[in-house]
C-alpha cells in the first residue's frame, strides 16, 4: 500500500498530537492531582436517607482545615444551598458529598472546578479548596423537569473567625 | 440516463426518506429559532416551562429523525449507485421505510401533545430521556420501532451486496458500498444498547410492569450507544466529502486506500468511547473514564486523516481547473456552486468542531465545559453544520438525479451555505465562549439570580445577541434550502438534468491497498473484543452492584 510522504508526514504529526494529548491529561491526572469523581461516593436509597448524612444535610468541621458538606438535590433545589446559602470558611477543603431525592440533576459551582451529576441512588463526592471569602453561585446543570431554570444556589466563604458552622 | 431512470423504485425510497428528512428539518429548526430567541431573552413565544418541550422537539427531529432518514436515503443511492443493481429485496426496503416512519411519528406525537394541556400525554424527557424522567410509553415504542427500522435498513443494503458479491467474486467493494458497511456494522453493534435500555428497562417500567429503575445502568447503555451514533450522523457527510466533493472540485478522490482505512478504524473505534459522556459521573471508577478517554483520543486519528485526504482531493480538483500556487489555486474552486460551497464550508467548521471536541475529550479539563452551553456549541459545528449542511448540499445535486428534474433557484440555492456558515459563526462562537463562563446548557433562562457570568473573552450580553443573531441568521438560510427544495420537487420533469452522477476513479485506486481491508468479518470481530474489554467489567460491576432502583417520573 502506498503513502504519499506528505501523507506519512501527517500521519505521523496527528499520532503525537494524540499522544501528546494523553500525556497532558496523564500529568494533570497524576502529577496535578486533578482527581475525577468515581465510585467512592458509594450508593444510597433514594428514598430512605436515614442516617446517611443526608438526614440532616450541611456544613460539618471533620479536623483542621477540612470540612464536608452534604447537599441533597431534589426538584427545583438544593437543601442546602437554595433557601440558605451553604456556608464555609475562607482557608478551607471542604468535601461535597451530593445525592438525589429524585431524578437526575447537575451540580456545579460557578467559578470552580466543581461540576458533577447528581444520580439518585448515588452519592457524587468531590473536594474542593477555598482560600478566600466570597461567593460562588450553584446551578443545577442537568434538565430535571419543567421548573429546571429556576434550581439554584449559593456558597458564602466567610471569613475563618466568623465561621459559625453549617449552613444557618 | 439519470439514477431515477435507472432505478425508479430506489428513487422512489431515496425521495421518501428525504421528504420526511427535510420535513423533520423544517419542524426541528423552528424549534431550534424558538430556542434560540427565548434563551438569549430576545423574543419569548412560550412558556419557560414549555422550553423543553421545544428541546425534546429540536433535539429528537433533528439528531434523529432527520439525521437518520437523511442516512437512508443517501446510503440508499450510495449502495444503488456504486453496485449498479436494483435492491434484492423490495419488501425488505418497504418495510425499512415503514417501521423508520410510523416509529418516528409516534414519538413525534408524544412529544408535540406537550403543548396541548388537555391531552395527557407527554414526553419533556429530552433527546437523552434519562431515567428516572418518565416519558409517555408510546414515546419508548416509538423509538424502539424506529432503530429496529434502521436494523432493517441495514439488511437491505447487506442483502443487495451479497447478491452482488456472488455476480462479482473477486471484485473489491466499491468504496461508497464498503462505506455503507462499515457504517451499518458499527450502527448495529453500537445501537443493540439503546436497544436492552429501551425494551429491558425503561419500556416495561413506564408500562408499570416494573417498579424501579437503575438509572446509572440505563444512562450508561444509552452512553454506549450515544457516542457511536453521533458517528452515524457524520457518516454520510463523510461520504459525501470522500467520494462527490473531489469530484465536484473538478478532480478526483487522492486516495481509496486511506478512505477505506479511515472507515474501518470509525468500526473499531466509535463506540469503546461511551463514558467520556460520563467523565463526571458518580459510580463509575476513574480507570474506566480513563480509559474511554484514550480511545477517543485515538479517535481523532480517522478525522485527521480524513482533513489531508480531502483538502488534498480538493487543491487537486482546483488545480485540474487551472489553479496555481500555493494557497491561490483556493481561487479556482467552483465557489457558485451550491453542493459544493456546502461541503466545503461544512468541512472547514468540522475541523473548528473537531478542535473544541478535543478539549471536550480532555478529561479533566471537562470540569470546566461539561454540561455548560460549551457543549451544544461544539455539536452544532459537528452535527449541527458538518452533517446538516453537506446533507443540505449533497441534496442540491442528488435530489434532481432522484427526481429527474432540474434545481431551482439557484442564486438562493449559492447564497443558503454562506448564511449558514456567517449564522454558525456567530450563534456557535457565542456558545463556546458563554459556556467557558459557565452559563449552562438546556436551560430556558438567560439569567440567574446568585450566579454572576463573567464572560473570559467578550460580554455576556454580546454573546446573547450574537446567539440570538446567529439563530435568526440559520433558520433564514434553512428557509431559503426548504424553498429551493419545493420549487426542485414540484417543478417539471426536465428532459436533462445539468447533473452528471458518474463518480470519477480515485487518484490511487483499490487496487493499491491489501485485501485484508474488505474483510469485515475480521474488523467486526476486533470491533467486538475492543468493546468487550471497555464495557464488560464496568458492566458487570453495574449488575453485581447495582444503583438503588428509582421510580418513575412523569415529565
Amino acid at each position: 500500500m502506498e503513502i504519499h510522504r506528505f501523507e506519512k508526514f501527517w500521519l505521523v504529526a496527528s499520532l503525537v498530537l494524540i499522544v501528546g494529548f494523553i500525556a497532558t491529561i496523564t500529568y494533570g491526572s497524576v502529577a496535578a492531582g486533578v482527581t475525577m469523581v468515581s465510585d467512592t461516593g458509594g450508593t444510597i436509597q433514594p428514598d430512605s436517607f436515614e442516617n446517611t448524612g443526608f438526614d440532616d444535610p450541611g456544613v460539618r468541621h471533620i479536623e483542621g482545615d477540612r470540612y464536608e458538606a452534604y447537599v441533597v438535590a431534589q426538584q427545583f433545589f438544593f437543601n442546602p444551598g437554595s433557601s440558605e446559602p451553604i456556608r464555609v470558611p475562607a482557608g478551607s477543603t471542604v468535601t461535597f458529598y451530593v445525592t438525589s431525592a429524585d431524578v437526575i440533576h447537575g451540580f456545579q459551582i460557578v467559578d470552580t472546578n466543581v461540576n458533577v451529576m447528581v444520580i439518585p441512588g448515588q452519592v457524587s463526592k468531590i473536594t474542593v479548596r477555598f482560600e478566600e471569602p466570597g461567593e460562588y453561585g450553584i446551578l443545577c446543570n442537568e434538565y430535571c423537569g419543567a421548573g429546571h431554570h429556576t434550581m439554584e444556589g449559593q456558597i458564602v466563604v466567610v471569613p475563618e473567625d466568623e465561621w459559625e458552622g453549617g449552613s444557618q | 440516463m439519470t439514477f431515477v431512470d435507472d432505478y425508479p423504485f430506489e428513487a422512489k425510497l431515496i425521495r421518501r426518506s428525504l421528504a420526511v428528512a427535510f420535513t423533520a428539518l423544517g419542524i426541528g429548526g423552528l424549534f431550534g429559532l424558538i430556542q434560540a430567541l427565548h434563551r438569549t431573552g430576545a423574543l419569548r413565544v412560550i412558556s419557560s416551562a414549555d422550553y423543553y418541550t421545544v428541546l425534546t422537539g429540536h433535539g429528537v427531529l433533528l439528531a434523529l429523525v432527520f439525521t437518520s432518514f437523511s442516512i437512508t436515503g443517501i446510503f440508499t443511492w450510495a449502495v444503488t449507485n456504486s453496485l449498479g443493481r436494483e435492491a434484492a429485496n423490495k419488501t425488505v426496503s418497504r418495510a425499512w421505510l415503514w417501521l423508520m416512519s410510523i416509529g418516528s411519528t409516534l414519538t413525534s406525537i408524544t412529544i408535540l401533545a406537550g403543548f396541548v394541556p388537555s391531552i395527557p400525554m407527554s414526553a419533556d424527557v429530552l433527546f437523552t430521556f434519562y431515567p428516572p424522567l418518565e416519558a409517555h410509553p408510546l414515546f419508548y415504542v416509538g423509538l424502539a420501532l424506529f432503530v429496529v427500522g434502521t436494523w432493517i435498513a441495514g439488511a437491505d443494503w447487506l442483502l443487495t451486496y451479497r447478491e452482488w458479491r456472488q455476480d462479482n467474486p473477486d471484485s473489491r467493494i466499491p468504496l461508497q458500498t464498503f462505506i455503507v458497511i462499515a457504517t451499518m456494522l458499527m450502527w448495529y453493534i453500537s445501537s443493540i444498547g439503546v436497544a436492552a435500555e429501551v425494551l429491558l428497562f425503561v419500556l416495561p417500567w413506564s408500562l408499570g410492569i416494573t417498579q424501579t429503575i437503575d438509572p446509572l445502568l440505563s444512562r450508561s447503555l444509552f452512553w454506549y450507544f450515544g457516542h457511536a451514533v453521533v458517528y452515524f450522523w457524520l457518516m454520510p457527510a463523510y461520504l459525501a466529502w470522500y467520494t462527490v466533493l473531489p469530484k465536484l472540485s473538478g478532480g478526483r478522490l487522492f486516495s481509496d486506500p486511506l478512505a477505506r482505512v479511515v472507515f474501518v478504524l470509525f468500526l473499531l473505534l466509535s463506540t469503546p468511547v461511551g463514558f467520556h459522556h460520563q467523565y463526571l459521573d458518580p459510580g463509575i471508577a476513574e480507570g474506566y473514564k480513563f480509559v474511554a478517554m484514550t480511545n477517543t483520543m485515538f479517535l481523532l486519528l480517522p478525522s485527521l486523516l480524513t482533513a489531508f485526504t480531502v483538502v488534498a482531493s480538493v487543491e487537486h480538483g482546483a488545480r485540474q481547473r487551472g489553479g496555481t500556487g500555493r494557497l491561490n489555486w483556493l481561487r479556482a474552486l467552483p465557489w457558485d456552486n451550491p453542493a459544493f460551497v456546502g461541503m466545503a464550508l461544512a468541512g472547514l467548521m468540522f475541523a473548528a468542531g473537531g478542535f473544541s471536541g478535543m478539549v471536550n475529550a480532555g478529561m479533566n479539563i471537562n470540569y470546566l465545559v461539561h454540561n455548560t452551553i460549551w457543549i451544544p456549541g461544539h455539536f452544532h459545528l459537528t452535527v449541527g453544520t458538518a452533517v446538516a449542511l453537506t446533507i443540505m448540499a449533497l441534496a442540491y445535486w442528488l435530489v434532481p438525479q432522484v427526481t429527474g428534474k432540474r434545481l431551482r433557484s439557484k442564486t438562493l440555492a449559492v447564497v443558503q451555505p454562506y448564511l449558514w456558515f456567517i449564522g454558525m459563526t456567530l450563534m456557535s462562537n457565542a456558545m463556546h465562549r458563554a459556556g467557558l463562563a459557565g452559563v449552562p446548557r438546556r436551560t430556558a433562562e438567560p439569567q440567574y439570580q446568585y450566579v454572576v457570568f463573567e464572560g473570559v473573552v467578550g460580554g455576556i450580553s454580546e454573546m446573547r445577541l450574537q446567539i440570538a443573531i446567529g439563530g435568526v441568521l440559520l433558520f433564514t438560510s434553512l428557509c431559503l434550502f426548504l424553498w429551493v427544495m419545493l420549487k426542485t420537487w414540484l417543478g417539471p420533469k426536465a428532459a436533462t438534468i445539468d447533473v452528471n452522477g458518474v463518480i470519477p476513479e480515485p487518484l490511487s485506486g483499490p487496487e493499491h491497498s491489501p485485501r485484508v481491508l474488505d474483510n469485515f468479518k475480521l474488523w467486526l470481530g476486533i470491533a467486538i473484543m475492543l468493546l468487550i474489554l471497555v464495557y464488560a467489567l464496568p458492566l458487570a460491576g453495574m449488575l453485581m452492584n447495582p444503583t438503588p432502583g428509582s421510580p418513575p417520573f412523569p415529565m
